[in-house]
């Protein structure tokens, strides 16, 4: 497995690039960094389904929402540690993932991007819904002194850089191994070709519905980290605008490459982040961006350098 | 060796929206055998190799397959039995390597010495100095001979290849004979073809399907001196 | 009020909705059933009409109902000229494929509300109408001597929706009309049925396209006008009518006409309906789920035939 081996060492020099960077950027950046960093585990899941299976989801906010109320109703209301927290997360991301891949499996292509949509609208409803628990749009804070992961305290700024960092470092192994491997290499040719795919003996749809747990659970996974490493859960993470936001991370980054989400998170982050100090509408550039990526650049960031320059970007 | 049955019918029939497409067809394949299916355009052979690969869905009838009733198995169950399927129309993974389209295919069947198998593979349609080509870049008759080498590889009992030496060059119909004669025994094939020189030369025993049923069956002397056939198929359209 | 009065005016408020949605839905199921184009900007071309509608009015002096008809002609024109603009420079150059036209629309949405936002800012603005009558209704009740009419407090609605209600009933015979009646409609009609065919016999499919994305965004436009009296124009007022109509056109049948206008009197009353006696929350959540439940169990739409 010559192939698995390089790619990892590849992703390691990467995860050693993003230790790199907090000793030489300013504190500012390296706050900007945590935070695409986390999001970027939430674009890498949302990539896995888009970029590598072929199915363009528009409702995973409701993932990264349930990881992240998950953790914070659990923290909120039965007291429990930060540790525990997460394992809430992540278990209820693994079920609403599960029921909804199997439920929105059944149709394919639009339709299954507007379930998607249906099934994350109702998702947000029922948050703001659930008002008495969940204090709806205004969100909760989950106090610094509960922050604390293993003795360790999750609100300083440098102890939250690595602990995004560790998220992010396991995650981008994690997709690396899962896409050169026998099974995502099926993902890739039942995006390429369903029906040849399932004509060789692959059982498409568990094949489908696995992907989309694993996408589901990296983004509960997201959710729960940016919950806990940034002390706010909050009904924003659950609109329609948290489900737009990964697929143009992939898109601009490169869907169906392992370091497109980080390159696109970061990108628009930035992006982002400059044009909010000038307008308040600074959605205008996802949506200026959205429209030239799928115009002039289908491929994205690293797709484009895969295609041009190197081939042998994992 | 006592011919055992590898592949059976029974009253399968096919109905779309009151057409009857294929009509209670009973059929035996002996394992080992290289059986041709033909029949004028429309005859119902694609439909009824449809279902015995379970891409469609049967409307009454049952499928045996190594001892074993399919009926219900859906695609990728029954493939995973043993049968390999090649499609009509070349369907591979365009984006993706030669080598990869056969990869995916060996890995289904083993994950063992997969790059040494898809050699193999692709050295019996004499395509292993093309492992790297992206599929999409090669010709179409290269790419009917890359979904050869996708059945191979899986080292079927059953190989069902629907119409496999359209669009080739008479040089590559010759391969194609000759390599289809060299998996005989090994594999039990089917083989739905419109090239009578094809099926003369490879075929042991014929299936005449018309109008969903079976017209006639028999060796290639008997199916050729069959009169019921002559009218129905050789003597019009394929004089 | 009593249970009776109570009803009939949420049934009356559900019309108004009623047939503003059947307007907008409309116009989201012509583009999809002709262009198979789902289309995401669609509530922003609503908001725009409002947006417009404002302006104009603003612009406008003099008696309120001046500015009103001159909104009720130029909205529609300029939304549906920047739909036009939007399927020539986007959606053609990606050949319509489905995802990426989502995509793209996506990204429409995104320019269309935040270019609104900061042009005419994040306050929403009224529009006054331009007859406002308050009517009282009657209602029945049960006496000793039978039943006699009387006017309970509270029971009223003005001229102005219900001349709305008559506006919609309309316009959409109008569009059945120019649908079936006209050449450009039967060439649209055609170009649905199938494009290569259309492209054979000679219909400039691009020009049908952009005519159709156009016309869909325009009447968005016209029932935005229509409502924009009653609701006040507001850069974010896109967002549930396009969730409303969505539900609308899935539930009705995909590209079906008569089942979108069905379906949408059904919605439109209904949440009218429903929002008196339960919270609207509720109510939509429960319109949200039937619809992925509808597209999961019954594709075809719940009044749509199955096409075999």
């Amino acid at each position: 497995m010559k192939d698995q081996l390089r790619t990892s060492l590849f992703h390691l020099l990467i995860i050693g690039l993003m230790a790199g960077l907090y000793f030489t950027l300013p504190e500012y950046h390296s706050g900007v960094l945590a935070r695409a960093m986390v999001l970027a585990v939430y674009a890498m899941g949302y990539n896995l389904l888009f970029g590598y299976t072929g199915l363009l989801s528009l409702g995973h906010a409701l993932f990264f929402a349930t990881g992240m109320y998950g953790l914070g109703l659990a923290m909120q209301h039965l007291d429990v540690g930060a540790s525990t927290g997460i394992v809430f997360g992540l278990i209820a991301a693994l079920v609403i993932s599960t029921v909804i891949g199997f439920l929105a499996l059944r149709t394919t292509g639009v339709a299954f991007m507007i379930v998607t949509l249906m099934f994350a609208q109702a998702g947000y409803l029922i948050i703001l819904w659930m008002g008495e628990y969940t204090r709806g749009d205004e969100g909760f804070a989950i106090q610094a002194s509960e922050r604390v992961l293993a003795g360790i305290d999750l609100s300083q700024p440098d102890n939250r850089y690595f602990a995004a960092l560790v998220l992010f470092g396991i995650s981008l192994l994690l997709i690396g191994w899962v896409v050169r491997s026998g099974f995502g290499k099926t993902l890739v040719a039942i995006r390429e070709n369903e029906e040849r795919a399932r004509m060789l003996g692959y059982n498409v749809h568990r094949h489908k519905w696995v992907a989309v747990i694993i996408s589901g659970v990296l983004s509960g996974a997201a959710g729960a980290a940016y919950a806990l490493l940034f002390g706010y859960v909050g009904a924003t993470f659950a609109t329609v605008q948290y489900s737009i936001f990964p697929l143009l991370y992939v898109l601009l980054g490169g869907a169906g490459t392992t370091l497109g989400p980080l390159v696109g998170t970061v990108f628009m982050y930035y992006l982002i982040d400059l044009s909010s100090q000038v307008t308040s509408a600074y959605l205008l550039i996802a949506g200026v961006a959205l429209i030239l990526l799928t115009l002039f650049a289908p491929q994205g960031i690293i797709g484009e350098l895969r295609k041009r320059v190197f081939p042998w970007l994992p | 060796m006592a011919a055992i049955t590898l592949l059976s019918t029974q009253g399968l029939s096919k109905q779309y929206a009151g057409l009857t497409a294929v009509n209670n067809v009973n059929f035996e394949l002996p394992t080992g055998q290289i059986r041709a299916l033909i029949g004028p355009n429309g005859a119902g052979k694609s439909t009824f190799v449809g279902m015995l690969s379970g891409r469609i869905e049967s409307t009454s009838g049952s499928v045996q397959f190594n001892g074993k009733d399919i009926t219900r198995l859906p695609a990728h169950k029954r493939i995973s039995l043993g049968m390999a399927y090649t499609f009509q129309i070349t369907s591979i993974f365009a984006s993706l390597s030669v080598h990869e389209n056969v990869a995916l295919a060996a890995r289904r069947a083993s994950g063992r010495a997969v790059n040494s198998r898809v050699r193999d593979a692709l050295g019996k349609v004499n395509m292993a100095d093309r492992q790297h080509h992206i599929a999409s870049d090669l010709s179409y008759g290269h790419q009917r001979l890359l979904e050869i080498a996708m059945g191979l590889v899986q080292s079927p009992s059953l190989f069902i290849l629907d119409e496999p030496t359209q669009g080739l060059s008479s040089s590559e119909i010759d391969a194609f004979v000759a390599l289809i004669k060299s998996i005989a025994g090994d594999t039990t094939v089917l083989l739905i073809e419109h090239n009578m020189d094809v099926v003369m030369a490879t075929a042991d025993y014929i299936t005449v399907l018309n109008f969903g049923e079976v017209l006639a069956e028999g060796t290639a002397q008997e199916i050729r001196n069959n009169a019921k056939v002559q009218s129905a198929y050789l003597g019009t359209s394929h004089a | 009020m009593e249970f009776g009065p109570h009803f009939f005016l949420a049934s009356l408020e559900g019309a108004v909705n009623a047939a503003v949605l059947a307007l907008m839905a409309v116009g989201l199921s012509i583009v999809f059933g002709i262009m198979r184009v789902v289309n995401v900007a669609h509530g922003e071309f609503f908001m725009l009409g409002a947006v417009i509608a404002w302006w104009i009015s603003s612009l406008v002096g003099g008696h309120p109902a001046i500015g009103f008809v001159l909104a009720l002609l130029a909205a529609p024109l300029i939304v549906g000229a920047i739909a036009v603009a939007a399927d020539h420079f986007v959606l053609r150059r990606i050949n319509y494929d489905p995802e990426r036209t989502i995509v793209a629309t996506i990204g429409l949405l995104y320019v269309i509300q935040q270019t609104t936002l900061m042009t005419f800012g994040p306050e929403a603005r009224p529009v006054e109408a331009p007859f406002n009558t308050r009517l009282a209704l009657p209602w029945f009740e049960k006496t000793a001597d039978g039943f006699s009419m009387y006017w309970p407090w509270g029971l009223s609605t003005t001229s102005y929706k219900l001349a709305v209600i008559a506006a919609a009933v309309v316009i959409l015979i109008a569009l059945w009309l120019f649908m079936t009646r006209t050449k450009i409609g039967l060439i649209m009609r055609a170009t649905q049925l199938d494009r290569e065919m259309a492209l054979t016999h000679g219909i400039p499919v691009d020009r049908v396209y952009a005519m159709v994305f156009g016309l869909g965004a325009g009447i968005a436009a016209l029932a935005a006008v229509l409502i924009v009296p009653i609701q006040q124009a507001h850069y974010l007022m896109g967002g549930d009518p396009l969730l409303l109509s969505f539900i609308v056109v899935i539930i009705g049948g995909l590209g079906s006409i008569p089942g979108t206008i069905i379906a949408a009197l059904l919605i439109g009353m209904s949440d009218g309906i429903i929002s008196v006696f339960f919270s609207p929350t509720v109510a939509k959540i429960i319109a949200t789920l039937l619809v992925a439940f509808v597209l999961i169990f019954r594709p075809q739409g719940l009044l749509g035939k199955r096409i075999a």
